[in-house]
């Protein structure tokens, strides 16, 4: 065990080492991976598409006053009725999949990261309180759990949409309802074997607080699946989303995310006109890959346990 | 030991007790099922017949204490679609749904395991670089689309496998099965995979990130040490010790499977609970849903009391509270 | 693609023996699942759809939804309160129970007392005082005041057998045990929300079903059923998406269907707050109230229904499967105002009309609409937010699903909703629930969710529901529905078309009331 305790230990160095700050071994670590490299290039990328879409985005997909219907539809490469090329084709609303898609990644982006972080943020709390403190804490965090995940999505976002109406962030508090609980039973059960080992019982001998010995000690331990799980929740968050579109119960449908934009596709999809749900398909694909490359990496460059 | 069940017990009726009452409150905030389930031309005295013939009529706290009597004498109500008592019609759908997230769960851990200990005993090969980015491809596709895409691959354009519906059946102790008979399995292939693909995925990352973590360990460095077979090593050291996060996943990703298999069931028309929840959900129609989600929460606990025992045999580090 | 050709060739080139082998069972599959095999548990289009195929109804109805002798040979008002049936002699239901009068009387005493039925057919029998037998088959109903709407009530209500079914409960029929008609088909086995079997009933009436097995499935997924129908699994389906339709029309494997139908997709707008208040989902355009609701001025009502291209929304949002309507019924039914076109697309009259209404800066909107209910609801109201926005009313687009949706319609919680109506072929049904007040004692404006309210439509319509010579009746609709139109009490969009697309080989005949039925569908004349 003594692999754990090591690089987890309390006693930081007043003065940290020029040559090699944690940061930098951070990133010269996380640098030997180049597919990962290429995964952070390319998820940088759809970041800055994705929060400079209003400046760079040929349309305003979201204002109805700049779409029209006898534009729907038309194929990559179009040009529309008042010369305005569809590089990739138009919706059946007559609106402009390029910008349609860069509109929808910063939507997709938001609910998926958003509701992921938040849920990940309560979920690990709770997840990591339940295996500390045991007893009744423990027991009735869990049940809460076990009501949560037999808790339909779908149930969820209706209720929300019936007493908040339909909105971006309506959908991410439909969302952190319904996934919190992953990250609490993924974090109980391995903060479950964690805490019994002698690391944290030596912690607890030197009467250091529990919130030290809980965030410090038990959490960095507990990162490696909760990474795997994260990172992959990122992405299922990002397809839930589109799923709630699919039903009905997403995001609004003027203000399409990626999700929505292929639920509104699929139906294309039999007559052929594949590019509407085509491209934003491979739009989502791209930047869930790129994320779980990240994440992939992130994780094994974090993980205490594999460290040499 | 009998003690924890005990308490395990009590606590899983309060859960189910509190799962009730959220979903009586939540559908009445969501809508009237009235509204929705009669006819657009039924006139104002209709609509009140139709009130009081669903026995909506009373406040919501009396319908509630009467829902509760009625349970207790183990009747959870009929459903105001089909007016047949909601626990049966559930119970009819089940082996549909049941058989399908067995499947997608056999397939899962059929290919995963594999896959994912072969990506992590070998973290540097290609083929795992390859069965890594692959894996990525599981979750990052919505089901729908997914499943549309199977549909048109396979029945469409090859003909190999029926495009909907759930085929020929065999009933055993009073259910219709598909999996006993060929038509039948042909019918699941696909919504059985469309359901995999995601636990797939899952199952291969979760096999190799504990596969990489528990090679590092002492204990297995020591048994390499020993010069026990490398094969050794991997079944018995190394695979004992993964299960943990995959049981806990496995476990909770078979309830969810079968809790909400809604997507895959209506794109492929399978007639399963899936099916019956979101029908159920869109028209509001309560006894269903409460008696639904009731015997899906209970499934919940089952499965994580099931998952905690699982824990304590698996490994010796972990004591069940009470024992 | 090379496989879909060489299917088309295989299919071209006769699999004659296949198809012929084959032709002895049909295979359905429908969008809306069948909930009850009960014909009078719940009036629900998929129901009637099922009960149509296995019971009949004293008046039954054709393709195009017109009157026709079912059970009932004929029928007259032998006085201005009570009307008189004729029935067919020697019928018999399919356990061989012989069809009298007496099965009448106990049909219409049933309706009212199906146990927890959430949208009975007691209204159907609620005008009638008494039921008088005369002979064994002839049969009359005694009503309190002139009725001339029961022929058309009897065209929804399926006759079961006394002997049969004085205790058959809802679930007996579900079962199939008791499900026992004198239609043309008979239940071989029902899988609740999976499919129905049916075989061919030899002793039937009327003309013979050209299937003599039929399997009913319900495939809900729009997308699966025309899949499922390409794949060759199923031999017809309904609610064809219009998102197939061009493809569909050019395969050479199948064939399309196709009628007029009675449901009307129009805009329902708020009448119910009064000129001086504010509309819950109308702002000007700073996002401040109002202070007046600018739906109360027929002006802006004319300007919207001006502002909307309906042309467009056919071709462009339809597909081409809907017809652009200013009324709730197309040409050809009982009640069809002539002359009465759609209103024409003018933009700028719309700007204009705005101007002198008050709004030349037009204001705020949310159109509110269901996004799972009709055919491209959600599509159909942002291209109408598009075109309203282009005349200066800024509009939002609020989709949600059915179950939400007209819990807040139902309300009047709304500014402007997109919905439909589907009617039966009288113009006095949508009179009487989409533009009548709303009244609980006259059972009037059950779904007028704008409560638009007009003295002259109510009274005409109320001279009309007492006349008994059809021709002056006739008359009378139309005129209330003409002022209903002038006033723009509602927003007319278009008529949805119907549609079926069957494997080639196979003819339906396409109906006007959207039902699919087993023995509407035949081999195709060999070509």
């Amino acid at each position: 065990m003594s692999t754990t305790t090591l690089p987890a230990a309390p006693a930081a160095p007043a003065v940290p080492p020029k040559v090699e700050t944690p940061f930098r071994r951070f990133v010269s670590e996380f640098a030997e991976s180049k597919i990962a490299l290429g995964g952070l290039i390319v998820f940088t990328l759809i970041a800055l598409i994705a929060i400079f879409a209003p400046w760079i985005s040929p349309q305003n997909p979201y204002d109805l006053a700049q779409l029209d219907i006898m534009d729907g539809r038309m194929e990559p490469g179009t040009v529309g009725g008042d010369g305005f090329t569809f590089w990739l084709g138009t919706d059946d609303q007559g609106r402009d999949m390029l910008s349609g898609i860069m509109y929808g990644l910063r939507i997709s982006l938001t609910v998926g990261a958003g509701s992921a972080l938040i849920a990940c943020l309560v979920g690990a709390s709770l997840g990591l309180l339940a295996a500390y403190a045991g007893g009744k804490t423990d027991s009735a965090i869990m049940r809460l759990v076990d009501l949560q995940l037999s808790f339909p999505a779908i149930l969820a976002a209706l209720m929300i949409l019936a007493f908040l109406g339909k909105s971006v962030t309506n959908v991410v508090i439909a969302l952190v309802i319904v996934e919190w609980a992953y990250y609490a039973r993924t974090v109980r059960g391995t903060a479950l074997v964690e805490r019994r080992r002698e690391y944290i019982e030596a912690a607890q001998c030197l009467a250091l607080p529990t919130r030290r010995i809980l965030f410090r000690h038990l959490l960095p331990n507990c990162l490696p699946p909760l990474i795997v799980v994260g990172t992959m929740q990122v992405a299922r968050a990002i397809a839930l989303e589109a799923t709630l579109s699919f039903l009905g119960l997403g995001v609004p449908i003027t203000e399409p995310s990626l999700g929505l934009l292929i639920a509104n596709g699929y139906e294309y999809m039999l007559s052929g006109k594949y590019w509407i749900s085509f491209y934003p398909g491979i739009a989502l694909l791209i930047t869930i890959v790129s994320i779980n490359l990240v994440g992939d990496q992130l994780r094994d460059v974090l993980n205490p346990r594999l460290k040499k | 030991m009998s003690v924890y069940l005990l308490r395990r017990l009590i606590q899983a009726l309060g859960v189910v007790l509190v799962m009730s009452l959220i979903v009586f409150i939540g559908v009445f905030a969501i809508g009237d099922p009235v509204e929705i389930l009669i006819s657009p031309d039924a006139d104002q005295i209709e609509r009140e017949r139709a009130i009081v013939a669903l026995g909506l009529d009373k406040p919501l706290w009396l319908q509630y204490l009467s829902f509760l009597g009625n349970a207790l004498r183990g009747d959870l109500g009929r459903s105001f679609v089909f007016n047949e008592p909601a626990l049966q019609l559930i119970l009819n759908r089940m082996p549909a749904t049941l058989e399908l997230a067995f499947g997608a769960m056999f397939l899962a851990l059929l290919v995963g395991l594999p896959l994912g200990l072969y990506a992590g005993l070998k973290p540097n090969s290609p083929v795992s670089k390859g069965i890594m980015a692959g894996s990525i491809l599981g979750f990052s596709l919505p089901t729908f689309w997914v499943g549309l895409m199977l549909i048109m691959v396979f029945a469409v354009q090859l003909g190999w496998l029926p495009s909907t519906g759930r085929g020929e059946t065999r009933e055993i102790l009073g259910m219709r099965w598909s999996f006993l008979t060929r038509d039948g399995l042909a019918h699941m292939a696909m919504p059985a995979l469309n359901l995999a693909l995601f636990k797939i995925s899952l199952v291969i990352r979760l096999t190799r990130a504990g596969v990489r973590e528990t090679m590092l360990m002492d204990y297995v460095k020591f048994a390499r040490a020993k010069g026990l077979s490398p094969a050794r090593v991997t079944f018995v050291h190394v695979f004992k010790n993964i299960l943990i996060p995959v049981v806990t996943v496995v476990g909770l990703e078979l309830g969810s499977t079968i809790a909400f298999s809604v997507v895959t069931e209506s794109v492929f028309a399978w007639p399963g609970m899936g099916k019956l929840i979101i029908d159920s959900i869109n028209v509001l129609d309560r006894p269903v849903i409460v008696a639904y989600l009731m015997i899906i929460v209970l499934m919940f606990i089952t499965i994580n009391l099931v998952v905690d025992l699982t824990y304590s045999v698996l490994d010796p580090r972990v004591r069940l509270e009470g024992k | 693609m090379k496989m879909l050709q060489k299917v088309a060739v295989a299919a071209a080139f006769g699999v004659f023996a296949v198809a012929s082998a084959q032709a002895q069972t049909l295979t359905i599959a429908v969008g809306a699942p069948v909930t009850s095999l009960d014909p009078h548990y719940h009036q629900l289009s998929p129901n009637n759809a099922a009960a149509d195929m296995i019971f009949d109804r004293l008046v039954n109805t054709d393709e195009r939804s017109r009157q026709e002798p079912g059970l009932a040979l004929e029928w007259r008002a032998v006085e201005p309160t009570v009307w008189e049936f004729k029935l067919r002699p020697n019928v018999r239901f399919q356990n061989g129970s012989a069809f009298t009068a007496e099965d009448v009387a106990f049909t219409l005493g049933r309706l009212p007392n199906v146990p927890n039925s959430p949208s009975s057919f007691a209204a159907y029998s609620r005008p009638i005082q008494r039921i008088e037998i005369v002979d064994p088959l002839t049969i009359r109903f005694h009503t309190a005041e002139p009725y001339p709407l029961l022929p058309l009530d009897m065209t929804n209500v399926r006759i079961l057998d006394r002997e049969t079914h004085e205790r058959s409960t809802t679930e007996d029929f579900n079962a199939g045990r008791a499900a026992i008609g004198t239609g043309p088909f008979r239940v071989v086995s029902h899988r609740m929300g999976d499919r129905i079997e049916l075989e061919r009933n030899d002793t039937y009436w009327g003309e013979r079903p050209a299937y003599a097995r039929v399997n009913y499935r319900m495939v809900t997924n729009d997308a699966a059923r025309t899949a499922a129908l390409l794949a060759g699994d199923v031999d017809l389906i309904d609610q064809v998406p219009t998102s197939d339709l061009a493809r569909l029309r050019q395969d050479q494997r199948v064939s399309i269907s196709e009628r007029v139908g009675l449901r009307l997709i129009f805009i329902g707008l708020d009448h119910l707050r009064a000129a001086n208040e504010n509309s819950p989902f109308i702002t000007d355009n700073n996002g401040q109230p109002l202070g007046r609701n600018p739906l109360q001025d027929v002006r802006v009502r004319r300007a919207l229904s001006m502002a909307i291209d309906r042309r467009a929304i056919v071709d462009r949002v339809m597909e081409g499967a809907a017809v652009p309507a200013g009324q709730f019924l197309p040409e050809g039914t009982y009640g069809f105002v002539p002359n009465l076109p759609p209103v024409a697309f003018d933009a700028d009259g719309a700007r204009r009309l705005l101007a002198e209404a008050g709004y030349p800066q037009g204001f705020r909107i949310t159109l509110s609409s269901p996004n799972d209910r009709y055919i491209n609801d959600a599509r159909i109201a942002q291209a109408v937010g598009q075109m309203w926005t282009r005349i200066g009313v800024r509009t939002a687009v609020d989709a949600q699903p059915w179950t939400t949706f007209v819990a807040r319609a139902g309300r009047a919680d709304t500014s402007a909703h997109l919905i439909g109506w589907g009617s039966n072929p009288d113009g006095s049904h949508p009179l009487r629930n989409i533009l009548a007040t709303v009244s609980r004692d006259r059972g009037w404006g059950s779904s007028n969710r704008g409560r638009y309210s007009n003295q002259q439509v109510d009274a005409l319509l109320l001279q009309s529901l007492s006349e008994l010579n059809e021709e002056r009746r006739e008359e009378l609709v139309i005129q209330a529905q003409r002022i209903a139109a002038e006033d723009v009490g509602v927003i007319p969009l278009h008529i949805q078309t119907n549609i079926w697309a069957t494997r080639r080989g196979i003819a339906y005949n396409a109906r006007a009331d959207e039902l699919t039925l087993a023995q509407d569908a035949r081999p195709a004349a060999a070509r």
